[in-house]
């Protein structure tokens, strides 16, 4: 199976206030179409490895691939990009920039990418909407919409570049057990129909025990 | 990637915050406003001041000053050579005022390529009759058309015209001081007598001002060819030459080569009216100082905005940051805000600097001393515009450039974590 994802002996500290080992030799694999999710107890560092496997935090030690390509060392101009075009992001609140309407939402990555045109990134996100069954709040303000919603339109957000993979940070954390499950079945048929691999963060136990495979982590290391 | 991303983002930030938007963009237009509103006045009156007393002086005057010989007879004597020599009472060399050959010189200097004109003048020492009673007075015979084209006479003309002075032989455009104590009217005559005792009657033309009072109760402008018969002399007595330069700066360098050529009395303009270079300087310095002082403002209100942006912005930043826009692309954003509100804003302290400038130019301005000015003086130099705008988007920019400075180092880990 190809790997979407390779992490090897990462290691991370914290040094303020004082010394502290986050992530003590971390070496993780993710492969494509594959459902990960990454279960710990509050502290136990699985926040901190999502930032560090999705690029944004560079302060670690260690080997990061991305589909087969090394990415540690890069500059962030260049981990912005790889974030733009590979990875597609769901936090539990960070949801969406709430002066644009949710169409421009979805449509911003791509934009930013700038493969396609203006028409062809607006079909696209109409495209991804639909699939999420939010299509009809296109047009609204993203601050106008309810909270599993947002949620609906972060994932159609983190579609719109064709990603290889999708990171959730407690994606459902925030939502009620009905919208928690719809959240999980939209997930559920990206990996099995397209073939998109995930890593998702959570606290959610019956979440975590759909997804294909439980990583456990304590102290900074992972358990199994 | 393309700029109209980034600019479609700046614009919905500063469209979302309506009121923030149009406060720092006013104090752009302020500043800017104030800027073209205070320049157009200040340069106006400068060259109205300056045109009051440098327009009609030449850049170059020229004539012959009579004074005592710089070496006496006994200096030339090697006899005495080592001898103390003490020449007491010692008088002016006597002499003619006329300039030697004049035609000659007016000719050549009209012939240089630096030299805009130069025109003859001769000057006469003349008495004002009225009645039993002999004004003192000083006519000027000038080459009127000449003087109207290079010094502006008619501007100080008040009544009657310089035409009529240049059609009448035997015309005189008196100085209103004069009129005034001779108490005669455009049409009248003027009996004029000459230091030798001879009556000239001449037909009063016009009036002349020239807004220095004691001036005008003396002066009088007639033809060259008057004045030289005034005096019994022939056309080719002139007693001063003025010329006018196309670059006022080459003044000193022309005068200084007249004297050292013609054995003649060169004064340039600079020499003249030290005071004048200088007050125009100052007052010009200070329109800037206040003008830079009032975008600086500006600027600083930008800032603050724009840094309050930052704070209310920072999720938008952390989510921008994760979806792949880098660094260098938020501070392109928060930049291009800044040079938004510093174009619009600067756009509409131009015109709102123009309608103003356009207002104050109409608003009556009348004195004694500036006989053809009815307005206020604004000068409508489109290069303060163009300035203007410049400065506007440089200080916004600036204002901008550090608050995006800080929108690009903020680390998006930072802020996920913080909620």
């Amino acid at each position: 199976m190809e790997k979407a994802l390779e992490a090897i002996d990462i290691n991370k500290h914290f040094r303020k206030p004082v010394d502290f080992h986050v992530l003590k030799d971390i070496s993780i694999s993710i492969d494509k179409g594959e459902f990960v999710s990454v279960m710990g107890k509050s502290g136990c560092g699985k926040s901190t490895l999502l930032y560090i496997l999705s690029t944004m935090d560079t302060d670690y030690t260690g080997e990061l691939f991305l589909n087969n390509k090394l990415v540690t060392g890069r500059t962030s101009d260049e981990l912005a990009r790889i974030r733009n075009e590979q990875i597609g992001f769901v936090f539990q609140f960070h949801y969406l920039l709430s002066e644009f309407t949710v169409l421009e939402n979805v449509m911003l990555p791509a934009k930013k990418l700038g493969r396609k045109s203006h028409e062809e990134i607006e079909h696209d996100a109409i495209a991804k909407l639909k699939l999420l069954e939010i299509d009809d709040q296109a047009l609204k303000l993203s601050s106008r919409i309810s909270g599993g919603q947002k949620q609906r339109v972060a994932i159609a957000r983190s579609l719109i570049n064709d990603p290889v993979i999708i990171m959730g940070d407690e994606p459902t954390g925030n939502l009620d057990s009905k919208n928690a499950n719809n959240v999980f079945e939209i997930f559920e048929d990206l990996t099995e129909e397209q073939g998109l691999s995930l890593l998702i963060v959570t606290h959610d136990d019956d979440f975590a025990k759909r997804t294909n495979r439980i990583i456990t982590m304590g102290d900074g290391m992972i358990l199994d | 990637m393309k700029f109209s991303v980034i600019l479609s983002i700046s614009k919905t930030h500063l469209l979302s915050r309506k009121k923030q938007t149009i406060i720092a963009a006013l104090g752009v237009t302020f500043g800017i406003g104030a800027y073209i509103i205070m320049m157009s006045f200040m340069t106006g009156l400068n060259g109205l001041l300056d045109g009051l007393m440098l327009n009609r002086t030449p850049h170059v005057h020229i004539y012959n000053e009579i004074e005592p010989s710089s070496t006496q007879p006994i200096d030339s004597d090697t006899t005495y050579s080592d001898h103390l020599r003490i020449v007491r009472s010692v008088k002016p060399k006597t002499g003619q005022l006329k300039i030697h050959n004049a035609s000659a010189l007016l000719s050549y200097l009209n012939d240089q390529k630096y030299v805009k004109g130069a025109t003859p003048l001769v000057k006469a020492q003349a008495f004002y009759m009225a009645g039993s009673t002999r004004l003192n007075g000083s006519l000027s015979g000038v080459d009127v058309m000449k003087e109207t084209e290079l010094y502006n006479l008619d501007a100080y003309v008040i009544e009657g015209s310089t035409e009529a002075l240049a059609m009448n032989e035997n015309g005189i455009l008196l100085g209103k001081g004069v009129a005034k104590m001779l108490s005669v009217d455009v049409g009248d005559v003027v009996q004029v007598s000459t230091v030798y005792g001879d009556i000239f009657p001449l037909k009063v033309v016009g009036f002349y001002q020239s807004g220095l009072a004691e001036l005008d109760k003396i002066q009088s402008y007639v033809n060259l060819k008057t004045a030289q018969r005034l005096i019994g002399e022939s056309v080719n007595y002139i007693t001063d030459i003025n010329v006018k330069l196309f670059s006022v700066e080459d003044a000193p360098q022309v005068s200084a080569d007249l004297q050292k050529k013609y054995d003649l009395t060169a004064v340039d303009i600079q020499t003249a009216n030290a005071e004048f270079d200088t007050g125009t300087s100052i007052r010009n310095m200070i329109s800037y100082a206040v003008s830079i002082a009032l975008l600086i403002v500006a600027g600083f209100g930008i800032y603050n905005i724009l840094n309050m942006f930052i704070y209310e912005k920072m999720n938008d930043i952390a989510i921008l940051k994760a979806t792949g826009f880098s660094g260098r692309d938020v501070q392109r954003i928060f930049i291009s805000e800044a040079i938004i509100i510093g174009v619009v804003g600067g756009v509409l302290g131009l015109i709102v600097g123009y309608f103003v400038s356009l207002l104050i130019s109409q608003a009556p301005f009348e004195t004694e001393a500036l006989p053809t000015i009815k307005h206020m003086p604004v000068n409508f130099d489109p290069s303060f515009y163009v300035i203007g705008i410049i400065f506007a988007m440089v200080s916004t920019f600036f204002a901008g450039y550090l608050p995006a400075k800080k929108a690009q180092k903020i680390d998006p880990v930072d802020i996920i974590r913080g909620q």
